[in-house]
């Protein structure tokens, strides 16, 4: 059969618009702005070191929403400017920042002291506590989440140069890993994720 | 015996003149700031440089009063790692501006001198490739500060 090829321009359209249609009932838009990792990523466990030298579990943030950052206290640009955003996010979650805890855990645990990280972290937010642990522990959680860092010589007296995963973890209120966010995600995005997690109330 | 003047007048003349040319002459320097960290660790500096000059001003050293030490450094983002790498020099192209600003370029402030605290001046001078020098004065921010203001 051999349409005219006026009713092709009828036809197409309509089968576009149906089409859209179609795909708009079966696919509800992931309500994400950042990136889902659920059921990618193991749950948040771990026995560190908090900055007031207490030894703590990720039991320990149970009820909370935590953001997972592995960073070092000699780092001084992506570091701070990561927990610069974070506590502007804070900030624009005013109340509710109350359910979230910064977990910045330090990948250079032999000058990164619980009272170092402790002046560090304040500096910061209130709602941000350093971590740290043995070299191996600290390795092993990298590990577990599929991050990294390396150390190398350093030719200045200040020891050693670290480079380290830049990317945010984030977990739900019962240790799920649910979300990723990069250095390219805007405040906006992790505000509006933040949100969602912290209602969501599981 | 006055003539041997001569040519030590003509060097001196020849700076003067090479003074007037000078990179740094043609940088101007805003949104200096640098954010403070506890315990005196070493802090990030940022400023904004515009060159009106025909022929690029090349940074290559930072100083202060204030700290030990001060590098001129790059961070950068590869397949989710940053990394932080020290630099010997930094152009700023012709007419052009250079940002050095969080997650790029940056002076590595080391081992402050004095406690310093937000809303401190502190003079760092910018040195260009001809030996050039500017005389920046960079606001000190707290730790958790984004930007200049």
């Amino acid at each position: 059969m051999k349409l005219p090829r006026s009713a092709l321009f009828v036809l197409l359209p309509l089968l576009f618009a149906a089409g859209l249609l179609l795909a708009g009932c079966q696919h509800e838009p992931p309500p994400w702005q950042l990136t889902s990792i659920r059921g990618h990523m193991p749950d948040l466990a771990f026995k560190l070191t908090d900055d007031s030298g207490k030894t703590v579990t990720a039991a320990d943030y149970k009820g909370k929403v935590a953001l997972l950052y592995f960073g070092y206290t000699h780092c001084p640009d992506v570091c701070p400017l990561t927990l610069a955003h974070l506590h502007a996010v804070m900030q624009k979650l005013g109340k509710q920042a109350d359910d979230v805890r910064i977990l910045f855990v330090t990948v250079d645990p032999a000058r990164d002291t619980p009272a170092v990280l402790h002046d560090y972290v304040r500096a910061f937010d209130s709602h941000a506590i350093g971590l740290t642990g043995s070299p191996g522990t600290i390795e092993s959680l990298v590990k577990r989440y599929r991050a990294s860092f390396s150390r190398e010589p350093d030719k200045n007296d200040s020891g050693y140069e670290v480079s380290h995963s830049s990317a945010i973890y984030v977990f739900d209120r019962s240790g799920k890993a649910r979300l990723l966010a990069t250095p390219s995600d805007t405040q906006p995005e992790l505000v509006h994720d933040l949100h969602l997690l912290i209602d969501s109330g599981d | 015996m006055k003539r041997h003047h001569f040519p030590l007048l003509l060097a001196g003349l020849l700076l003067a003149g090479s003074v007037h040319a000078a990179q740094a002459d043609h940088v101007k320097a805003s949104h200096a700031w640098i954010r403070l960290l506890p315990a005196n660790l070493p802090a990030g500096g940022y400023v904004t440089l515009d060159n009106d000059g025909v022929q690029a001003a090349r940074l290559t050293n930072a100083s202060s009063p204030d700290y030990a030490r001060v590098m001129l450094h790059q961070s950068s983002e590869h397949g989710g790692m940053s990394r932080m790498t020290m630099i010997d020099h930094l152009d700023v192209p012709a007419h052009g501006t250079v940002a050095l600003a969080p997650a790029g370029y940056h002076l590595m402030m080391m081992k402050a001198d004095r406690p310093l605290k937000p809303g401190d001046k502190i003079k760092v001078i910018l040195r260009f490739a001809d030996g050039s020098t500017l005389p920046v004065d960079f606001l000190a921010r707290p730790a958790n500060a984004t930007g200049a203001d």
